[in-house]
């Protein structure tokens, strides 16, 4: 995409990176983070220091049926109330990337406490080393049930856990479904990791699930010699994670989908190999991965702007952002988690073990019309304090300015984003075909209407 | 020769699918109302007396659908008993997937209805060729490059519908649709975006139009919503605007507890807004065109849990229409302990029978190419 006009380069850029490791940010927020500096931005982005938020009572308080939560519908207020409000903007964006990755849904683990666990087990070791994480993900018993760990026995394992492991969390496979293992690799690993399985504690309320804790038992456990990927031992399930972390085609294979995730829908195989090498040299630390995207030249190129379409979920919290409306966890906060499922993105909830289907695949009619529709209605909350702010920087740009300049004052309002030539030219032709205001009052609609035409372009569907 | 979605004369067909979400209670909707066995399994939710109206000296319809029993004695609804799948899942979203993308074994993101679109506009060409009442789109219906309207309400249907404000709408809608163009310098936005737009919003300036062209002596119930979603189907049918499929979805029939209460209010509902549908068709004159097929995820636990029923597999479906030959198609499973399936009924029709039946006698579409596999057709179900 070319630049309509010129722009300052840094607030360009500092936008992009926070739409990316973010939700994207406020026009208010960018000129912060500029002065604090691109790099420093970036490691503040990359050090999120995981603590119990400060908030969680009030939460508790509000959405009382979330507290230990039942189902996947009792469970998603909390997320998406974190996804657009949290100033920890990387530490909510790679939660979403291993939700989407490491997938666990309500279609069978219908579990609120299980798959909120599961959120919080992303926050924190989401930016760590690959292995911790992996082994981790391998004794969360939502997992565990979700791909029938708790069926793998020392006399009949289920291989379920051990393919999807190599298959769609680790090594991968290429699009002729074969990868750098073998059958007898998949029935090495569900051996490994019989035993494995989960019991559940006592529920604290009278409705509420039973919360459910890792439990290794050594008599279900199949101690025997194991080949797995070339390697002879008795492996127990860590065994296998660290085998798994080592391997070339894993570090390939998490490099790609960070890359797919954070940067563009197509990847770069130059970058994704240069990606793999970051995650060899630092034991498979996700943190030095993203560094090593942020930093690049690649990543701070026109070239990849606006590349990646926006999932359901990056849209909605992105457009709840820029309102800036959500101060209390309230009934319209716990909404906002159904304007993805509408959108096609039913957060703690992905279609399968595969996660979704990303990029170009989020868009048919029925979402189009409710991206635009969310969009624009948000929008026009007038007396949210975002839009409020976004208003008045278009009318401190000038009251005599032309189409054009008016235009490129509401996508700098709107977190300095930009649009193709070939729209920004019909977006500048609407403007120069509004009624001129005549009190502020009108003065106010005009900008709005901007606003909502800005937010209903196809350049507005990607990040 | 047949083209497809129409049939030998050139009449258009109009498939209208209703599903009954959250997995509706086989045992309950047409009752074993002599089966002792049926009545030792459910001790609190057995259904007896005034609560069923009999069909024959073996099974009963639940009480509450008044209508289906009235089609049923007309020979113009079939009744498909113990309809299914091998190896049943009892996840809701599992087993709806399985009957969206009719494919058991494998998880598929092709659904069998997106692929009957294909099949009938190739070319993506009528941007309502299939229309869906509600918000998102049921996998049944995905399948690429296939656009599917997602209607919520008809008249509020399209792009700025919800907003509060004097917004210049129309003046918004002109600039957009001059937007949605396909044509694009450098790649971005991609044309499949913009094509996209362009069907939604050719779809939506359509489908609006559809309430103005409709006129009926039939009264539905506002506060039925599936009455209501039915309406809106006979409106978008009487329009004639080249939808061949419809797809509608009531619920939720996950009567985990207090089942009594809500399968019967439930039923009610649907009962209620199929006779006005079909009250309708026949005022449309639409009625030798169209197929009504109704079906739900799974059927439940034979046993009661005290409240209400749990997961279970298993069930029933419903076929009405004109073109339908009615009557009892399949066994209805029996409930011995030995025939039973992990405490459910065991299936004893595939329902990808029924489909290639739908596909191939009524749709006139391929079943083959759609279902990736020749089923057997249920014989004389469907009047070519």
């Amino acid at each position: 995409m070319t630049t309509a006009v010129s722009r300052d380069t840094d607030h360009a850029l500092m936008a992009h990176l926070l739409r990316r490791a973010g939700f994207g940010a406020t026009r208010d927020q960018i000129e912060e983070y500029v002065a604090k500096g691109y790099d420093e931005t970036v490691e503040d982005l990359l050090h999120p220091e995981y603590s119990d938020p400060e908030d969680q009572d009030l939460l508790d308080r509000y959405f009382i049926a979330s507290v230990e939560a039942r189902s996947v519908g009792h469970a998603d207020p909390q997320w998406a109330w974190r996804m657009a409000t949290s100033d920890k903007h990387l530490e909510e964006k790679i939660a979403l990337f291993w939700h989407g990755l490491l997938a666990v849904g309500g279609i069978k683990l219908d579990h609120g406490l299980e798959m909120l666990t599961e959120i919080d087990l992303f926050r924190r070791f989401g930016l760590g080393k690959f292995g911790d994480l992996l082994l981790e993900i391998s004794r969360n018993p939502g997992m565990m049930y979700w791909l029938d760990n708790q069926e793998s026995h020392k006399d009949a394992p289920n291989e379920n856990y051990g393919r999807e492991l190599l298959e769609l969390f680790s090594m991968g496979i290429d699009e002729m479904g074969e990868g750098a293992y073998t059958e007898d690799d998949v029935k090495a690993a569900a051996r490994a990791f019989t035993g494995w399985a989960s019991k559940p504690t006592m529920p604290p309320f009278f409705l509420g699930p039973f919360p459910m804790e890792f439990q290794f038992d050594p008599d279900d456990h199949d101690d025997g010699e194991k080949i797995f990927l070339g390697e002879v031992g008795n492996w127990n399930g860590e065994d296998i994670v660290e085998i798994i972390v080592r391997q070339r085609a894993t570090a390939e294979f998490v490099a790609r989908r960070l890359y797919q995730f954070f940067v563009a829908d197509e990847a770069d195989e130059d970058e994704v190999r240069r990606l793999a090498d970051v995650f060899q040299a630092n034991d498979g630390e996700i943190r030095s991965v993203l560094r090593a995207i942020f930093t690049s030249d690649h990543f701070k190129s026109e070239a990849v702007r606006y590349r990646k379409m926006k999932s359901p979920t990056e849209l909605v919290f992105g457009v709840a952002r820029l309102t800036d409306r959500f101060d209390l966890p309230d009934l319209e906060a716990s909404q906002l988690a159904g304007h993805p499922m509408f959108m096609g993105q039913h957060l703690l909830n992905p279609p399968s073990v595969e996660g979704w289907h990303e990029g170009e695949e989020w868009i048919d009619s029925g979402a189009l019309v409710e991206r635009i529709n969310f969009a624009s209605n948000e929008l026009e909350r007038r007396d949210a304090q975002g839009i409020q702010r976004m208003v008045d920087r278009v009318r401190e740009a000038g009251s005599d300015l032309s189409s054009m300049e008016y235009v490129s004052a509401c996508l700098d309002a709107m977190g300095c984003i930009d649009v193709s030539d070939r729209t920004f030219s019909l977006v500048a032709e609407h403007a120069s075909g509004q009624l001129e205001p005549t009190n502020e009052d009108e003065e106010i609609d005009r900008a709005i209407e901007i606003f909502q035409l800005i937010a209903s372009t196809p350049d507005y569907q990607y990040c | 020769m047949a083209t497809n979605g129409h049939n030998g004369n050139g009449r258009a067909k109009n498939l209208v699918v209703i599903q009954l979400s959250g997995g509706n209670d086989y045992l309950n909707t047409v009752v074993p109302y002599q089966d002792g066995l049926y009545y030792d399994y459910r001790p609190n939710m057995g259904l007896s007396g005034e609560s069923v109206i009999p069909v024959d000296d073996r099974i009963a319809f639940n009480s509450h659908m008044g209508s289906f029993k009235n089609l049923f004695d007309e020979g113009k609804m079939a009744v498909l008993m113990g309809i299914g799948y091998p190896e049943p899942n009892r996840s809701h979203f599992r087993s709806m997937d399985i009957w969206h993308t009719a494919e058991p074994a494998v998880a598929s993101s092709e659904g069998w209805l997106g692929k009957t679109t294909k099949a009938i506009d190739p070319e993506g060409k009528n941007p309502v060729t299939t229309v869906n009442f509600g918000r998102g789109l049921p996998r049944a219906l995905a399948y690429p490059d296939v656009s599917v309207a997602s209607v919520g309400a008809l008249e509020s249907y399209g792009l700025y519908t919800g907003l509060a404000g004097a917004s210049n709408r129309d003046a918004l809608l002109d600039t957009v649709s001059r937007i949605y163009q396909p044509m694009s310098d450098d790649g971005l936005p991609s044309l499949r975006l913009l094509q996209t737009g362009r069907g939604m919003l050719d779809g939506a300036d359509t489908l609006r139009s559809a309430p103005e062209k409709y006129s009926s002596t039939v009264e539905y119930n506002a506060d039925n919503p599936i009455a209501q979603s039915l309406k809106g189907v006979a409106q978008v049918m009487s329009a004639d605007l080249g939808t061949r499929i419809f797809y509608t979805q009531h619920g939720s029939f996950d009567t985990h507890t207090n089942e009594l209460v809500n399968h019967a209010k439930l039923w009610d509902e649907v009962s209620e807004a199929v006779e006005c549908f079909w009250a309708d068709l026949k005022e449309q004159d639409l009625a030798d065109d169209t197929l009504i097929w109704i079906f739900s995820e799974f059927g439940r636990r034979i046993e009661d849990n005290g409240a209400g029923t749990d997961h279970g597999s298993g069930g029933v479906a419903f076929m009405i229409g004109n073109p339908v030959e009615g009557g009892l198609y399949g066994d209805y499973p029996s409930l011995k302990p030995a025939d039973q399936l992990e405490g459910d009924v065991h299936y004893n029709t595939d329902y990808r029978d029924v489909y290639a039946t739908i596909l191939d006698d009524f749709m006139h579409v391929d079943s083959e190419w759609v279902l990736n596999k020749k089923f057997d057709r249920i014989p004389e179900l469907v009047a070519n």
